[in-house]
């Protein structure tokens, strides 16, 4: 327990840090866009419905889903540059995290901003003209002083939500406040799950508290409290950056990892052998699969741990299952012939998928193997993670068993070991690297086809690491250095509910167990 | 007075908010000369308002032509036009967030007055106004209906204006106020020389304070002259009719004062 908090505690000034920088930015730039775009719909009825609208729009997209469609479209963008200015930029982290929650962001601006001024008292209105104010006056000296509350209440509707709505950055590769509660989801660690809600809600609440200092100081004219208002939020702000300046020195190697417990375990044991090689590692955790083989190609990320299989599958389109040492070889030429990437090596252990089911409950149906599994299957019930039933190895085995459940549902890893334990599905889709196989009483089911592809979990460097000497001397000792139990049993030390530890602890336990060297 | 110069001249004006299909006023022809109190009367939607308006461009007139002291409004711009013309409303419209003084100053504010002049002009029309000058500090919120109308006034006489153009200005106050208030501001506009233009739904008002009435009646003018000529003489039946009322109120009150005097002997 106390070292989980601990392990929250360390990554609290980078995730703040990035939270913060990221959710200003935002603002900033939602600001810096609502406030034209508002004055020119406060005298344009046409253009106050179009904007509204779009901003309306905007705001029914869910965040989760805004936040994910700005990958692909700056990816193309980015590609689009690259073609015409020899230039491209980072479709991941920042960028789309910054796009996505700026437009979140507008509509209760422009929303308060356009119904603050309309609804002025006309009097006022009227006098404002007849005394001799020009347009422009008029707007600087009455209408938005007049309007300043509501325009106020709307900046802090804003800046609550995108704080809010930041948290969803992180599968976008994007370092924030959310990687504890994304993190903590897939690993179940409820400390890191509350720890992040907790500093979202009150780094949202300290920064309504500012903006409700200077609004009352606008409506008061108390130029005393907006200056403490602004000078605490630039502040704030600033001590955000100031990490960031610092570390834009040395050279930073960027490691990915994917959304559940193995892949946070492999990239904090990566960046821990990158840093005791004297160089900074940064950690983009919680990537979608695709996602992450990606941004590898694309440098955004320099290494991470991806299995052989699902490359084979999902990035190769291949169906067929040759032997491990045959998928290997022939991938690594593949990435390195296709996009440049190269592959270290194995790291000893597969993590494949597997079909599992309760071992009693296995027994009393008399089912060892998938063949024996279709033959019961109509009146069972199926349980996969969110991505299982996309995926080409599910619709492989399938065709080839033959499969068809009763019924079929979704669920974080995390609730999918707790449904099946419970019994409310019959089967699953595990992973045999999981140390909650064990820990639950499962039994995987022997794939007598051999239709699933072997899963060596396996090190991938992007292109422009290839033959960075420090990289390799941080990672080529991992190499055949890990076995299927060691890897088990450290996922089960941050899987399981009692005496949990955070992935980093798991990471420097599998350093030991797998006698690496010390590379001080 | 008939060798006064004109200073507000309204000729063939007419403005429609339709595109044409009605008419808020139609070929309205109108001139008023310096030092002239005018007060233009009429049932609501008459178009009274919408005259007043063309004036200080307030609202465009569609046709025709509108001039003050001689030169057609439209060859300034509005805001200039504006800082040289008074104008006082019902809604009264004072700016929550300034104080009487900044209400009061805003208009010479615009026109970069010195702050000397400026404050030495804000305690004058304070007193012109009879209000306090302790009320200088203090916010419109502070200040009841009918100092916040003297305080309109004053706002709209900063300035120096020499027309004073007023729409219902004392509608929403209570009727001792109000008489008062209309009292008050006729002898500020003898004494100033100002040429003013009032609208008002209230013919008795515009008896006892107007040199001149002007009767409108859907969009048109439909009568004008001074109160004793359209009191014997009122032209057609409705503005007869118009002008027959207060004459009633006045002959029952009489009647009411005479019983009164009888019974206390």
């Amino acid at each position: 327990m106390s070292e989980q908090l601990e392990a929250a505690w360390r990554v609290l000034p980078e995730y703040l840090g990035e939270h913060v920088v990221l959710s200003a930015a935002s603002l900033a730039l939602g600001l810096a866009i609502s406030a034209p775009l508002m004055l020119l719909a406060l005298r344009r009825p046409r253009v106050r419905w179009a904007v509204l609208a779009f901003a309306s729009v905007v705001q029914t997209i869910p965040s989760l889903a805004l936040l994910a469609l700005f990958y692909p479209v700056l990816l193309a963008l980015s590609a689009a540059a690259a073609k015409i200015a020899g230039v491209g930029f980072s479709a991941l982290g920042f960028l789309p995290s910054l796009l996505a929650l700026t437009l979140y962001s507008m509509l209760p601006i422009l929303r308060n901003g356009v119904a603050g001024i309309l609804n002025l008292d006309p009097a006022v209105i009227e006098a404002a003209r007849a005394v001799g104010f020009t347009d422009r006056e008029r707007l600087l000296r009455v209408e938005l002083p007049l309007a300043a509350p509501m325009l106020m209440a709307g900046l802090r509707t804003a800046a609550v939500w995108v704080i809010g709505a930041a948290t969803l950055s992180t599968p976008v590769g994007q370092t924030s406040l959310g990687n504890y509660i994304f993190a903590g989801l897939q690993i179940e660690n409820w400390v890191f799950v509350l720890f992040g809600c907790a500093a979202a809600a009150l780094l949202a609440l300290v920064v309504d508290l500012l903006l409700g200092l200077i609004e009352s100081g606008t409506a008061e004219r108390k130029p005393v409290r907006i200056a403490v208002g602004v000078a605490a939020l630039l502040a704030g702000t600033a001590a955000a950056l100031v990490p960031r300046l610092d570390a834009a020195g040395g050279p930073t190697y960027v490691v990915g990892a994917k959304n559940f417990s193995e892949q946070f375990i492999l990239a904090e044991l990566i960046a821990g052998r990158i840093e005791a090689q004297g160089a900074d590692a940064e950690q983009r955790v919680g990537l979608g699969s695709t996602i992450a083989f990606r941004a590898l190609a694309r440098g955004e990320i320099d290494v991470y741990v991806d299995y052989s299989g699902t490359l084979w599958a999902n990035v190769l389109g291949r169906t067929d299952t040759p032997p491990r040492d045959e998928v290997l070889s022939v991938l690594g030429e593949w990435l390195e012939r296709e996009h440049g990437v190269t592959l270290l090596g194995s790291l000893g252990f597969e993590n494949a998928y597997a079909l599992a089911m309760r071992r009693d409950r296995a027994a009393a149906l008399g089912i060892e193997t998938i063949e024996d599994l279709a033959a019961r299957a109509p009146g069972l019930t199926i349980g996969g993670d969110l991505e299982f039933f996309d995926r080409p190895e599910w619709a492989a085995v399938r065709s080839a068993y033959g499969l068809s459940f009763q019924s079929r549902r979704q669920f974080q890893p995390t609730f999918m070991y707790k449904a099946v334990a419970d019994g409310e599905v019959d089967v699953i889709s595990a992973f045999s690297s999981d140390g909650r196989i064990a820990a639950f009483d499962l039994v995987t089911l022997a794939d007598t086809r051999h239709v699933i592809p072997p899963y060596d979990a396996i090190v991938l460097l992007t292109p422009q690491r290839a033959d960075d000497p420090l990289l390799r001397a941080a990672l080529e000792p991992l190499l055949g250095a890990i076995t299927v139990e060691t890897m088990r049993e450290a996922n089960l030390m941050v899987d399981r509910d009692e005496d949990k530890v955070s992935p980093e602890a798991a990471a420097r336990w599998l350093a030991e167990r797998a006698r690496l060297p010390d590379l001080r | 007075m008939s060798e006064e110069p004109v200073v507000v001249a309204l000729e063939g004006v007419s403005k429609s908010y339709d595109g044409g299909a009605t008419f808020a006023i139609r070929d309205v022809t109108l001139a008023v000369r310096r030092g002239e109190f005018v007060a233009l009367v009429g049932a609501s939607g008459s178009g009274k308002t919408t005259t007043l308006k063309t004036i200080n461009r307030l609202i465009d007139a569609d046709v025709g032509s509108v001039a003050v002291a001689g030169e057609p409004v439209d060859t300034l711009p509005a805001h200039v036009l504006r800082r040289r013309i008074g104008y006082v409303f019902q809604g009264i419209g004072l700016f929550p967030h300034f104080t009487v003084t900044e209400n009061i100053a805003v208009t010479p504010r615009l026109l970069g007055w010195p702050r000397p002049r400026i404050d030495a002009r804000v305690r004058e029309l304070l007193d012109l106004v009879q209000l306090p000058q302790s009320m200088a500090e203090r916010f419109p919120s502070e200040l009841s209906g009918g100092q916040r109308q003297r305080v309109g006034v004053a706002r709209a006489l900063a300035a120096e204006p020499a027309i004073m153009l007023m729409d219902e200005p004392f509608g929403a106050l209570d009727p001792i106020t109000r008489d008062a208030l209309a009292a008050e501001y006729r002898r500020l506009h003898e004494r100033m020389g100002l040429t003013t233009l009032m609208v008002t739904h209230d013919v008795l008002e515009a008896l006892v304070l107007a040199d001149r009435i002007v009767v409108m009646r859907a969009g048109e003018i439909a009568a004008q002259g001074s109160p004793r000529e359209l009191l014997t003489h009122a032209g057609d039946a409705g503005v007869a009719e118009l002008m027959d009322m207060p004459r009633r109120h006045a002959e029952r009150l009489n009647g009411l004062l005479r019983d009164a005097a009888g019974t206390h002997g």
